[in-house]
């Protein structure tokens, strides 16, 4: 096991690091430098020479994206880049005063709050829709639970959101329209402390967005969990232990239940990649000041130094996120062997 | 007794139907296959036909008129709309805030989705096939070769690097230039270099079911068969192992479809995907978010365009999967 995650961490290298050069040598070879124009005026050539210079746009773009990579002074140059290597995003081309791990640092807290909350929502509905599902196979309740799977999985949640918002906030007026109760000092990193946790504000702000981006996740969990405990049911095992006299809820919960999660566990990675490009949408439209938020406008502010930096975040978060569920699959099920 | 032979008699008496056969009557069957299949149908022909069914063209403007509500829709408009709203008949399901013709630029923006869905399919098939058959086909060292390179841009955060690309294409668009590519693509809307940005990577999950299918075929006797009078790799794998394999991957392709179109509708929600003034719901649901509170009708029609689209391919991919491989359905 050690070895396997060992490993595993070693293949991480080419592939992070082909996403940095990548994302780097992609963003840099868009025409146009970041400093041709402020607002509607273009900037004296010298004004650019002297801009290009302090980012060290004059370089050529191997030793840029050294620079970038592991920081200016391994490189023996002056710089204050210190380098991905050691956690330096760069500067943010829009917002010069900010670097892009100050934009990381005040975002990320909430959209992590926003995804984690998002996951424990699919997992309550998800599981539990997906035992009665299965127990109660083809009956009505089997039927709507399925249905509703393949009606909440289809609609996306550029589409959830919205009508989200014209029920419940604009037609009823029950919850807030948009923003996110919590702010810093985070707890952890990115808990909200206690007495915003008891508030009613927190909790009515993040209702919405939450159901936006979870209930897709809540639908296919379900109809995975659905699947699998189907077919741990008829396994010899579930016989011998209903032949042996146990109750029934104690075949269920103890025998089937266990076995039938593991393929549960396999969809979690590609479950959060989805939410990650979900809070795109759902922070964008919900006026969440969230790191997803950002994203989406550096792309239209055309900021090439946020972009590359949090595409590369997101990178690093979804490959991590991917050996994590490989783990958890092995731990899960003793039959899985990594070697 | 003599009424059970005849049964069995008249069985057997009746034509064999083909596996093919059998599975269309399975398909027809599934009512809510078939009425997504109508559904599906219905839109093809209306994204084909937009230019003689709309009413306007999807960029026409009316200044005067701009988020016009009609008559009818008042009553579910928010309350003391006719107050502020711009009332005219004109649009029947209303204007945004340009004062473009909802109803017929959701027309138009099917086309995008649908073509969209169509191309992003067909690549990954054909591609993910022909990589993943010769891999499994020829195997040993280049079999194992062809796999890493798929487990590597495995690894990759797929969504990630179309939104890179669309980023740096979207970026040569806006400089412009002579090549002939830019012509296409501006012709197509912004919808050529979406449909390379996602044909270089999407094809990566067909080519491994591609391969296991071959693996599961290779050994078979009527390969060796094949093998045996004489018929070339190319034949065999086209000819023999193709038509075996190609059912799982038409059905795993279908369940794909619903994706491909969130992906086009999100792509273009962010302004990455096509150019205005195209129309695609993505882009008509983001512009109508900020007057969401007014004006929820410019919401409200592309959304529902989008998800009975996405639910009706659900829907039919799920039928086909149960018709093709009846084992599957529980």
């Amino acid at each position: 096991m050690g070895q396997y995650v060992i490993r595993r961490f070693l293949g991480f290298i080419p592939v992070l690091f082909t996403i940095a050069l990548f994302t780097f040598v992609l963003m840099r070879a868009i025409p146009g430098g970041p400093f041709d124009s402020i607002g509607d005026k273009s900037l004296p050539p010298a004004v650019t020479a002297n801009l290009e210079a302090k980012y060290h746009l004059d370089w050529p773009m191997w030793k840029q994206f050294l620079s970038y990579l592991v920081g200016d002074d391994i490189l023996g140059e002056e710089g204050s880049s210190r380098g991905v290597i050691r956690g330096d995003l760069g500067p943010s081309l829009r917002y010069r005063s900010q670097s892009v791990n100050d934009i990381v640092a005040t975002t990320f807290p909430t959209s992590a709050q926003l995804g984690l909350l998002s996951v424990i929502l699919a997992l309550l509905i998800g599981i539990p829709a997906g035992i009665i599902a299965a127990l109660k196979q083809n009956t009505w309740l089997d039927y709507t639970a399925t249905f509703g799977a393949v009606f909440f999985l289809s609609i996306p949640n550029l589409v959830l959101a919205p009508i989200l918002i014209w029920i419940f906030a604009l037609t009823f007026g029950w919850l807030p329209v948009a923003g996110w109760g919590a702010k810093p000092p985070f707890v952890l990193f990115f808990f909200p402390q206690l007495s915003v946790l008891l508030s009613w504000d927190y909790w009515a702000r993040a209702i919405m967005p939450v159901f936006a981006l979870g209930t897709a996740a809540a639908a296919s969990i379900m109809r995975l969990t659905r699947a699998s405990l189907l077919q741990v049911i008829r396994e010899d095992y579930i016989r011998t232990a209903r032949a042996k006299g146990l109750r029934e809820r104690a075949v269920v919960v103890v025998h089937a239940l266990k076995n039938s999660l593991i393929p549960v566990v396999t969809i979690l990675g590609p479950l959060f990649a989805a939410l990650v490009t979900g809070t795109f949408v759902v922070e964008q439209i919900f006026g969440i000041n969230g790191m997803g938020k950002h994203f989406v406008q550096s792309v239209g502010n055309r900021d090439y130094g946020v972009i590359t930096g949090v595409t590369l975040l997101f990178g690093v978060i979804l490959v991590f996120a991917n050996l994590l569920v490989d783990i958890t699959y092995a731990l899960l099920d003793p039959r899985i062997r990594f070697d | 007794m003599a009424v059970a032979d005849i049964g069995v008699s008249e069985t057997l008496v009746r034509k064999p139907r083909s596996l093919f056969e059998e599975a269309w009557i399975r398909l027809l069957r599934n009512r809510v296959a078939v009425i997504s299949g109508v559904f599906i149908i219905v839109l093809t022909l209306v994204a084909i036909f937009a230019d003689f069914l709309a009413p306007f063209d999807y960029a026409e403007q009316d200044l005067l008129l701009t988020n016009a509500v009609p008559e009818w829709m008042l009553r579910f408009m928010p309350a003391g709309a006719e107050r502020y709203a711009t009332i005219s008949d004109k649009f029947p399901l209303g204007a945004d805030h340009l004062g473009r013709d909802v109803l017929s630029r959701a027309m138009y923006g099917a086309r995008v989705s649908l073509s969209f869905a169509v191309v992003a399919s067909v690549v990954s098939l054909v591609v993910g096939t022909i990589y993943g058959m010769i891999s499994g086909f020829v195997g040993g060292r280049v079999d194992n070769l062809m796999m890493r390179v798929v487990d590597f841009l495995y690894a990759f955060p797929f969504l990630i690097v179309v939104i890179l690309m669309q980023t740096y294409f979207k970026a040569l668009e806006r400089r412009g230039g002579t090549s002939f590519i830019f012509d296409i693509n501006d012709r197509m809307g912004g919808l050529f270099f979406l449909f390379i940005a996602i044909g270089l990577i999407d094809w990566i999950g067909m080519a491994r079911i591609a391969r296991g299918q071959v693996l599961q075929y290779k050994r078979m006797e009527f390969v060796e068969a094949a093998r045996a009078v004489g018929a070339s790799s190319t034949r065999i794998m086209g000819k023999h192992l193709f038509p075996n394999i190609l059912g799982p991957l038409v059905v795993a392709e279908s369940l794909n479809i619903p994706g491909y179109i969130f992906t086009e509708a999100f792509l273009s929600f962010i302004g990455l995907g096509v150019n205005a003034p195209t129309p695609s719901w993505g882009i008509m649901i983001s512009e109508a978010v900020p007057g969401l509170r007014s004006y929820p009708n410019q919401v409200l029609v592309p959304a529902i365009a989008l998800s009975l689209t996405t639910l009706a391919f659900n829907f039919l991919g799920d039928g086909l999967r149960d018709a093709l491989d009846p084992r599957l359905k529980q």
